[in-house]
């Protein structure tokens, strides 16, 4: 399996003298493609601070982040933002939906950002919005949908077109629990096609769905569960 | 075994034959039919706890089947133990009936051997007590990852038969425990944090320095030895 994330000795400090705090603090960290990842950690101890890193969203203070073998920071403003249209998706708990746009609309927005035509974009989001299973509310508009079929457009937009590296940052958590499976159902069966998955949640039983299992403390992973060794053996000989 | 004692398994064999007179090696195929390899049964468990039943007139010999006046050859299990088919009895039913009226009584939670382990963790010097929680938590939720796989795969991912069904429910009781023994133990990890934080335990939560015994004061020392 290939590495689709790496993320090296990665610190991150917000602000700055009396007021500095140590977000990461030497995290180095990897998902493979067909793998999910789980991190869970409690409240403050730098989860949401390595995904957004890891979507290319923020910057490390020290570090690399590649993702496909492209590191990121040797990329500029305009590279990153090109990454994250066309490899990286991001699935936010409040699902970060705009609401003048129709749920394909939505889906086939990075695409169109990316320059492709919009009979080609809508295609992509129909295809999407199909494998979450919610073909049928392409054109309504994020108010007309639950909770639930909203994170489901979100979680077609991270994926259109073919995204090899998912990010979800608590995408369960505004959601009931029956629904919150559906989620975890849709993110594992899109891991199991290939896509690399990194999940953050507080929900053991969701964390649960995962291969591995990274739990972090204070900026820093303290362990891991469900890693298989042997083929973390396999991936360090050529 | 935790709270799966002898007396379930007496009380679950017996369940099983009301529908219907079964062998030995039926009954525990029933059986592992609705709980997996979760609790798993032997054959000499079975016979054993069969000859039991026999024994309190709780079920009994169908007629004709068995061997009694057959050459025994099987040896371990009485006389030709396989091909004794078993009936339940009347008294049979009520205790069955009964079982099924009754609760389980909760007098030993399956937790016990964890949170005894840590209630003494946390009184002792020397103990790691943040990496005891953490490796405990690491192996609980390995434990979840496997049932999580085995509810999402398989027979228990889309159970079309009431054994299905029931194999598929007592993973949920899996999962249910390991995610409150998980809560539990992020909860402990919490307090004990917060309590270090505040300095109001004698003993460190992650004594990396021996605890001293409180030293009495001078004047005190003729009156506390
Ligand atoms: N933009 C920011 N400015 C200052 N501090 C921040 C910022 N973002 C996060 N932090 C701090 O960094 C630490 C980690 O935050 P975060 O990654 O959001 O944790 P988590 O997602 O695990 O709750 C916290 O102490 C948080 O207060
Ligand atoms: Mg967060």
């Amino acid at each position: 399996m290939t590495a689709v994330l790496h993320l090296d000795n990665v610190t991150r400090v917000h602000g700055d003298g009396a007021t500095e705090v140590h977000a990461l603090r030497g995290v180095s960290f990897t998902a493979r493609a067909g793998e999910l990842v789980a991190v869970m950690g409690p409240s403050g101890s730098g989860k949401s601070t390595l995904l957004t890193i890891a979507g290319g969203l923020d910057e490390p203070t020290s570090g690399t982040v590649s993702v496909e073998g492209t590191v990121l920071g040797g990329l500029g403003n305009a590279g990153r933002a090109r990454m994250r249209r066309t490899s990286i998706g991001y699935v936010f708990q409040d699902f970060n939906l705009i609401p003048a746009l129709t749920a394909a609309e939505n889906v086939a927005l990075p695409r169109e950002l990316d320059g492709e035509r919009s009979r080609a974009a809508r295609a992509l989001a129909l295809a999407a919005l199909e494998e979450v299973g919610i073909a049928g509310l392409a054109d309504r508009f994020p108010d007309e949908m639950s909770g639930g079929q909203q994170q489901r457009v979100a979680i077609a937009r991270a994926i259109v077109g073919e995204r090899r590296l998912i990010l979800a940052d608590e995408p369960t958590g505004a959601l009931d629990t029956d629904t919150g499976e559906e989620i975890l159902r849709l993110l594992r069966s899109r891991c199991d096609a290939g896509a690399a998955g990194v999940l953050v949640t507080h929900e053991a039983r969701h964390a649960a769905w995962a291969d591995r299992v990274v739990f972090i403390r204070d900026g820093l992973v303290v362990d891991e569960s469900g890693a298989d060794s042997a083929e973390e053996l396999l991936e360090v000989s050529p | 075994m935790g709270r799966w004692g002898a007396m379930s398994i007496r009380q679950a064999l017996l369940a099983l034959l009301e529908p219907g007179p079964m062998y030995g090696y039926q009954l525990r195929a029933e059986f592992e039919q609705r709980t997996g390899a979760t609790w798993p049964l032997n054959v000499g468990q079975v016979y054993t706890t069969l000859a039991r039943l026999e024994r309190d007139a709780l079920v009994e010999h169908v007629d004709g089947s068995g061997a009694d006046d057959a050459t025994d050859q099987s040896g371990q299990h009485g006389p030709a133990a396989a091909q004794v088919m078993y009936r339940i009895t009347t008294s049979g039913r009520g205790e069955v009936s009964a079982w099924f009226t009754t609760p389980v009584p909760r007098t030993q939670p399956p937790r016990d051997e964890l949170a005894i382990k840590l209630a003494i963790a946390v009184t002792l010097p020397g103990v790691d007590v943040a990496s005891l929680i953490q490796q405990q938590r690491t192996a609980t939720m390995t434990a979840l990852q496997d049932y999580t796989r085995l509810k999402r795969s398989g027979r228990a991912s889309r159970p079309d038969q009431a054994e299905d069904l029931a194999w598929s429910l007592v993973l949920d009781s899996l999962v249910f425990d390991a995610e409150a023994e998980i809560r539990w133990l992020d909860h402990c990890e919490a307090r004990l944090r917060r309590a270090a934080v505040e300095g109001r335990l004698h003993t460190p939560a992650r004594p990396t320095t021996p605890l001293t015994r409180p030293q009495p004061a001078t004047h005190e020392e003729e009156v506390t030895s």
